[in-house]
C-alpha cells in the first residue's frame, strides 16, 4: 500500500491505521521506519515532487519482492512543503517473524533513497532550492550523455 | 512524434519530436544549453519503464521522461 500526501504526514494517524489494517493477519513484527525534517543549514523544512506513475511501478515490484518472503511493506510520503520536525516518509514492514521485517526495512529504505523517483528541495529564505549533493542518480543514467 | 519531458528540477518544457530513437532524441538534446549539463546524470524512461539502450526503438505518440537524479525521504 502506498499513498501520497500533500504536505506533512500524520504519522501517529498512519501507524495506528496500518497497525489495525494487520494486528490479525497474523504478522508477529511490524517494523516502521519514520522520516523527520531535521533543522540543519537553516533550511525553514523541505519540499517535494514526485512523479507517481514510476513511483508506483517501483513499489509494485517491492510489494512482490515482499510477498515472495511472506510480508507487506507499506509506504506513505509527501508531495509539497514539509517544515521542520514533521514527517515527510513513513515506510513499514509486516512479516510473520522480525529477521524479515529487520532486513526488509533496511533494504527497502536503502532502494528507495537510491532509486524512487522523488526529487528533494531545501525551503531557505524563501527560496525552493535543488538538494542536487544529497541526491542520486538512478542506476542506468547518462544513456543520453 | 513523441514527447520528451523533464521532471523534478529541469526547468525545461516539453519538447514534441520526429525522431526514431534514443541517440536521436541524445544528439539532440546534447546540443541544448538548458539540458545538456543534466544529461550525465539522468535516467531515461520510455511510457513510464526505465530503459537502459539507446536502441530502444520509439513509434508514434511514444512519452520520454528524464529523471534526474533522486532524493526522497
Amino acid at each position: 500500500m502506498l499513498s501520497l500526501h500533500s504536505g506533512p504526514l500524520d504519522v501517529p494517524c498512519l501507524l495506528q491505521k496500518w497497525y489495525e489494517e494487520e494486528h490479525e493477519s497474523n504478522y508477529g513484527a511490524y517494523i516502521p521506519f519514520v522520516g523527520t525534517v531535521r533543522s540543519e543549514d537553516g533550511i525553514d523544512g523541505l519540499s517535494f515532487d514526485v512523479y507517481e506513475p514510476i513511483l508506483d511501478s517501483w513499489f509494485s515490484k517491492w510489494e512482490k519482492r515482499a510477498e515472495a518472503r511472506g510480508a507487506k511493506v507499506k509506504m506513505a510520503h509527501s508531495k509539497g512543503d514539509v517544515m521542520l520536525h514533521e514527517s515527510s516518509y513513513i515506510a513499514a514492514v509486516f512479516s510473520p517473524k522480525r529477521r524479515v521485517a529487520l532486513e526488509l526495512i533496511d533494504e527497502f529504505v536503502e532502494d528507495f533513497k537510491a532509486s524512487a523517483p522523488i526529487w528533494k528541495y531545501d525551503l531557505k529564505d524563501g527560496q525552493r532550492i535543488y538538494a542536487k549533493d544529497r541526491s542520486t542518480a538512478i542506476t542506468g543514467s547518462g544513456l543520453l550523455a | 512524434m513523441v514527447k520528451v519531458e523533464f521532471l523534478g528540477p529541469i526547468q525545461k518544457k516539453a519538447l514534441e519530436l520526429d525522431i526514431n530513437n534514443l541517440n536521436e532524441l541524445a544528439n539532440i538534446l546534447q546540443k541544448d544549453d538548458e539540458v545538456s549539463d543534466w544529461l550525465e546524470s539522468c535516467a531515461v524512461a520510455i511510457n513510464d519503464t526505465l530503459v537502459t539502450s539507446l536502441e530502444a526503438p520509439l513509434k508514434d505518440g511514444d512519452r520520454i521522461s528524464l529523471l534526474p537524479p533522486v532524493c526522497g525521504g
